[in-house]
């Protein structure tokens, strides 16, 4: 993608380029987690049990005094941790899947469609935690758990997009070169339809997020001490009437990083996929 | 269009058969011995091989397989390893909790989402459009969860306006019951009538441009006769089918607002179940949300082909 049309898009669309922006900050600070938190998010502290925000702690702490703000950023990590990498893992099993299913329709394809239908029929949530019932609640499970709840949308948006693609003149005339099929599908294929497939991941990687956060909240992902906002959510309902503090800010980190991968993810949409717009 | 819905039969019935082997075979993967769930943790050898040959456990897999879909097309679930009740009953006494909190939040979110997206499609980019725009792209982003922590924050321990958890029976209280249901409907509606807000804006904005919407304004008739009697009625067609591809997205978001606000429904009913390992429940409540699931979709998809004469006399509009 060319730079102008970045900068164009940018002035044409300010609310998408401020959310790229507010991502690329949240990447900052989950990376840079230990310099920018000055507490340990788990350690805890007995004199300073659920204590109003203030200089010394800017969200306040928690039932165990630990430091809210310190447990945010790092809750940043666990977030982005788990919404990339199972959308990423839904992407290496849906793209190839969707990608042979419509290169080579037929009954595979039929079996495939069939599977993927009744794959969508379980709530995500439900499925998610039918998956994390049967391997146990963690992280790596969780991200797992999501990641397999997305992979059938994946393979959906594949198979269609190469029903259309496989149609084009490019693609029948390297067939009639003798591309072989791999071939036809990694260099003819794949990168004609990748954008669609780049866009659709920023629209799922928020949705990602808010399950993470949904699993941890309902106690099946990750497991305390680690500082997730989910399970600070979950703490935090216990003590609305004398610690409401608690409650604000995991919340409202997870608002606004969806909230600013959904805006980014418009603005994407327009760049790689003009077609849409 | 016979031959349309006799496909779309099978094919649901497909899926359907699908669902149960990815049930079946899911519950036999949690590891761990079922005899010895059933059992207690005091059985001996002679005890688990007695329990194994009473439910058929020795059996080859196909064949408990098929005496298992066996029962459960007859409804018959099992029983729950915690109550010993049987789980259709458990789950009959749970569901009309949730079918309850899930029709207000429709209700919820059909009376904001659709009059809504009519006006942002009519006031096409004007302040209307892009306010109406953005609550739904908030709507779409906030975590429900803490939309529902936040409202009880305000609601209930700030104000004090209504009760911040707890479920009475509509029988027994209908108002008690609607004062307890008012906040997780609207936190349930809220993310649903984010997306149907912006489904209705697209499909009010396509239909409006259509040449039966344009030969009515010509007529003369007054642009509300038009919205409402031309556009709207032909809008709403593929909004409903977006609702029935929400139904998933209710029941998830039925099982977190039921955790949060201590509604005892079918949510509330499998998160308990995971966590005191009672699979039959767990298996049930799985099988039977995605059969609903199915189902629903199904029935959507049949009023639709009735309702649209387009797709009623050419048959294969829509392909499936």
């Amino acid at each position: 993608m060319a730079r102008e049309a970045v900068w164009q898009v940018a002035r044409r669309r300010p609310a998408a380029a401020a959310g790229a922006l507010v991502v690329a900050f949240y990447v900052a600070v989950a990376l840079g987690a230990p310099w920018v938190a000055r507490h340990d998010p788990t350690r805890t502290d007995w004199s300073q049990i659920r204590k109003a925000p203030s200089l010394a702690h800017p969200f306040g702490t928690d039932d165990l005094g630990r430091d809210g703000f310190a447990r945010v950023v790092w809750g940043a990590r666990i977030s982005m941790q788990a919404g990339v990498f199972s959308i990423l893992l839904a992407i290496a099993i849906g793209v190839p899947v969707g990608l042979a299913a419509g290169f080579y329709r037929g009954g595979f394809d039929q079996v495939i469609m069939r599977l993927t239908d009744a794959w969508l029929a379980f709530p995500f949530l439900i499925l998610a935690i039918g998956l994390v019932t049967i391997l146990g609640p963690s992280l790596t499970n969780a991200t797992i758990a999501i990641g397999l709840g997305a992979t059938p949308t994946y393979i959906r948006l594949t198979r269609g997009l190469v029903l259309a693609t496989g149609a084009e003149d490019y693609v029948q005339s390297a067939r009639a070169l003798g591309a072989g099929d791999l071939r036809l599908m990694g260099r003819h294929i794949l990168p004609n339809i990748v954008s669609a497939i780049v866009v659709q991941a920023t629209v799922a990687i928020p949705t990602a997020i808010i399950a993470e956060a949904v699993l941890s909240f309902l106690g099946l992902g990750v497991q305390p001490p680690a500082p997730s906002w989910g399970t600070m959510l979950n703490t935090a309902q216990q003590f609305l009437e004398q610690a409401p503090w608690m409650a604000y800010w995991p919340g409202l980190a997870i608002f606004v990083l969806a909230l600013s991968f959904n805006l980014a993810g418009d603005g994407l949409r327009d760049i790689l996929d003009p077609r849409d717009s | 269009m016979i031959e349309f819905l006799v496909r779309r039969a099978v094919i649901s019935g497909v899926t359907l058969l699908v669902i149960s082997v990815v049930v079946f075979v899911g519950v036999r993967m949690i590891p761990g011995d079922p005899a010895r769930v059933l059992a207690g943790t005091d059985a001996d050898a002679a005890g688990l091989e007695e329990i194994r040959e009473k439910y058929g456990l020795n059996a080859p897999l196909p064949l408990q397989y098929a005496r298992w879909l066996a029962l459960a097309v007859r409804g018959d679930l099992g029983e729950s390893i915690r109550t010993r009740q049987p789980v259709r009953q458990t789950v009959a006494a749970k569901l009309p909790i949730t079918i309850e909190l899930a029709c207000l939040s429709l209700l919820v979110a059909t009376t904001i989402a659709i009059p809504a997206g009519v006006v942002a499609a009519v006031r096409r980019n004007t302040v209307w459009d892009l306010l109406a725009s953005g609550v739904s792209l908030c709507g779409v982003s906030v975590p429900n969860f803490w939309l529902g922590i936040m409202l009880i924050l305000l609601v209930s321990v700030r104000l004090g306006w209504l009760p911040a958890s707890g479920f009475v029976p509509l029988g027994d209280d209908p108002l008690g019951n609607i004062k307890r249901m008012v906040m997780p409907a609207l936190v349930l509606g809220a993310g649903l009538a984010a997306v149907l807000m912006r489904q209705t804006r697209n499909a009010m904005i396509e239909v409006l441009s259509a040449d039966y919407v344009r030969t009515a304004r010509a007529k003369g008739l007054a642009q509300p006769a038009v919205v409402v009697r031309h556009a709207l009625r032909n809008g709403l067609i593929p909004v409903v089918t977006i609702l029935g591809l929400q139904m998933g997205a209710l029941m998830s978001g039925a099982v977190v607002t039921e955790q949060i606000f201590v509604i005892p429904g079918f949510g509330r009913l499998i998160v308990e179940a995971v966590f005191t390992r009672d699979y039959p429940v767990v298996q049930g409540v799985v099988l039977i949300t995605a059969s609903a699931y199915v189902l629903i979709n199904l029935l959507v998809d049949v009023s639709y082909t009735v309702l649209n004469p387009r797709i009623r006399i050419r048959g294969t509009a829509d392909g499936a």
